[in-house]
């Protein structure tokens, strides 16, 4: 099946499918940079025009969205959660893939088991404990609970049994390293392609997270989803206004796509087959 | 990088003198027994607080009158009898339900189609992989204001295109159909390329051999993918399916950015299009009714729990 040269039927298929992939995208960059008088026109405009900087303009200066704060609060959050993660992940991982210790099984039992079920559903209690800690409206709410991840353990563990041979870590621990500098100083370099791909998923994961922030966030201390929301709840006849924020929200995801777009699709076919 | 034995080998012209080196070995015992512990013991800490702990506190508070003054009194079971009678608890069950189904059978069955497209000796086919895969770019918000406006009534780009075959405008927010519909759209152009990827790699760890079995027995490309392809990757539909179920029973972003205005959490003014997570958070964070928004989040996960149960004994049945 592999070997046969495809038809153009498929190739055919296959651009359709591209199309309807990227169109959107192009249409979220096209009305951007567009007038409100030229919504709904028929035809619609189908090439960029002059008004990005206009728009941009009015995003910014609107103030009751709040949407430069939430962009920065976004980068903050995404980026230390990812850190965490990552760190987190990498040290568990490795525990559990090189390290011997009582209750090993058992414990990367319950890892997986957690793996499966939606802690989401405890947003309720979850905010309580944050009136408890004063953290209502203040950006560790969205950060602190998300510092660790099963998934992330279970795929530094992975990667961990296959990319860190055995004799790597002993000849680390003869040579009178604690366990700690084995993890830090040989461990955690060969861990870096699996560690790239956790960060890269953890980095999207965390910017489009929506559903929390808007719980525990007000509206003066937005992350970009939320403030994307607000928007789309004033302003929701000003299309340019809404698709010009959208396009800024993507920017960074775009950007991580573009440069690590190939890591992406190694990771999530691999994490498939490993699955 | 061999280094000699450090540890109490006899015979060891260690220049550190005993004490030190005793309490050298009992850091060394101590460094190697705890050290496992140590280095899983923030994932195990940080999830029982802030994920363990609140999931098993919301079946307590669903028990309970509580509101944001704090508890109120045991009810027992009170909140689950007002919901199993709440017309608008059973609306939100069915849009969800309706909206999942609605967009993960087109999706998964879509995905493998592109993926068995993609598994053939192509041209470029890192620029396809990469192309459609490009809506996972998007943020789930973006994708909610990118298809309010392609499901406008008056300036939408679906209306305009359906106008060109003759059909007149649609509400797509007005009824039940029309929203779950343009919801559904946006869900699967998110996520179909993303599965597709999926069962692309399932479908490379296939062997060759079974196909170059099926073609000298002459079967066609066809029949090898539904006796072939389909039984092979099995595992990796299941675990597709399993996701997308746990996904789709918490739709929550794409339909609260397609309300818009005032009223986005009811989803639509007659709830047309309200999801259960939606209800509940419009009992927990709106109404600030947490006693009964808990119960509704109790309700979901029994839902999901349900749904991954009856997909895991299906799936073992047919082994």
């Amino acid at each position: 099946m592999t070997e046969r040269r495809a038809s153009p039927l498929v190739y055919i298929s296959l651009l359709a499918a591209v199309a309807l992939s990227v169109f959107p995208l192009y249409w979220l960059f096209v009305i951007a940079t567009r007038s409100n008088d030229v919504i709904g026109d028929w035809p619609p405009p189908l090439t960029p025009g002059g008004n990005l900087g206009d728009n941009l303009g009015r995003l910014f200066g609107t103030e009751e969205a709040y949407f430069l704060k939430g962009m920065v609060n976004s980068a903050i959050s995404a980026v230390v959660v990812t850190v965490a993660v990552v760190f987190f992940s990498s040290l568990a991982g490795f525990a559990f893939a090189k390290l011997r210790f009582r209750g090993r099984n058992a414990l990367l039992l319950v890892i997986l088991a957690t793996m499966m079920i939606p802690v989401q559903m405890g947003i309720i209690p979850l905010y309580m404990i944050m009136v408890k800690l004063g953290w209502q409206n203040q950006l560790q709410a969205v950060v602190v609970p998300f510092l660790v991840s099963a998934f992330g353990v279970f795929l530094m563990r992975q990667y961990a049994e296959r990319a860190v041979p055995d004799e790597l870590v002993e000849a680390a621990v003869v040579d009178g390293s604690s366990t700690f500098r084995t993890f830090w100083s040989v461990v955690l370099p060969a861990l870096r392609p699996g560690a790239a791909v956790l960060g890269l998923l953890t980095f999207m994961g965390t910017w489009n997270e929506f559903l929390w922030p808007l719980a525990v966030l007000e509206a003066d201390n937005p992350t970009v989803q939320v403030s994307l929301s607000q928007l789309s709840t004033a302003y929701y006849t000003d299309y340019t206004l809404m698709f010009a924020g959208a396009l800024v929200a993507i920017l960074p995801l775009l950007f991580v796509f573009i440069a690590f777009g190939r890591q992406i699709i190694g990771g999530i076919m691999e994490g498939a087959v490993k699955a | 990088m061999v280094a000699p034995l450090r540890t109490s080998a006899p015979g060891n012209q260690d220049p550190v003198p005993v004490r030190a080196q005793h309490r050298l070995r009992l850091w060394d015992r101590w460094d190697r027994r705890v050290s496992p512990y140590l280095f899983i013991a923030p994932f195990f800490v940080l999830y029982a607080i802030f994920g363990l702990y609140p999931l098993g506190f919301t079946a307590w508070v669903s028990l309970h009158e509580w509101g944001i003054a704090g508890q109120a009194g045991f009810v027992g079971a009170d909140n689950y009898v007002r919901l199993f009678g709440d017309p608008d608890f059973w609306n939100a069950v069915v849009n969800t339900v309706g909206m999942f189904i609605m967009s993960t059978v087109p999706q998964l069955l879509i995905a493998l189609i592109l993926a068995s497209l993609l598994n053939q000796k192509l041209r470029g086919v890192t620029l396809f992989r990469l192309g459609v895969l490009a809506p996972i770019v998007t943020s789930v918000a973006a994708v909610g204001i990118m298809f309010s406006q392609i499901f406008d009534r008056d300036a939408g780009l679906a209306n305009g295109l359906l106008g060109l075959v003759g059909v007149s405008p649609i509400d797509w927010r007005a009824d039940r159909l029309p929203s779950w519909f343009a919801i559904s759209t946006m869900v699967d152009w998110r996520w179909t390329g993303y599965n597709a990827l999926i069962y692309l790699a399932a479908m490379q760890a296939v062997p060759a051999v079974l196909y170059e079995a099926a073609v000298v027995d002459g079967a066609s490309k066809v029949r090898q993918f539904f006796s072939i392809t389909v039984p092979m990757i099995r595992p990796t539909l299941i675990f597709t399916v399993i996701v997308s179920t746990i996904g789709g029973l918490q739709l929550f972003t794409e339909p609260l950015i397609f309300g818009s205005g005032d009223y986005a959490i009811l989803g639509g003014s007659l709830r047309q299009f309200q999801t259960v997570s939606m209800y509940m958070f419009e009992n927990a964070f709106r109404n600030f009714d947490y006693g009964y928004g808990s119960a509704v989040a109790l309700m979901i996960f029994l839902m999901i729990v349900v749904v991954a149960a009856v997909n895991y004994l299906i799936s073992r049945r047919m082994r």
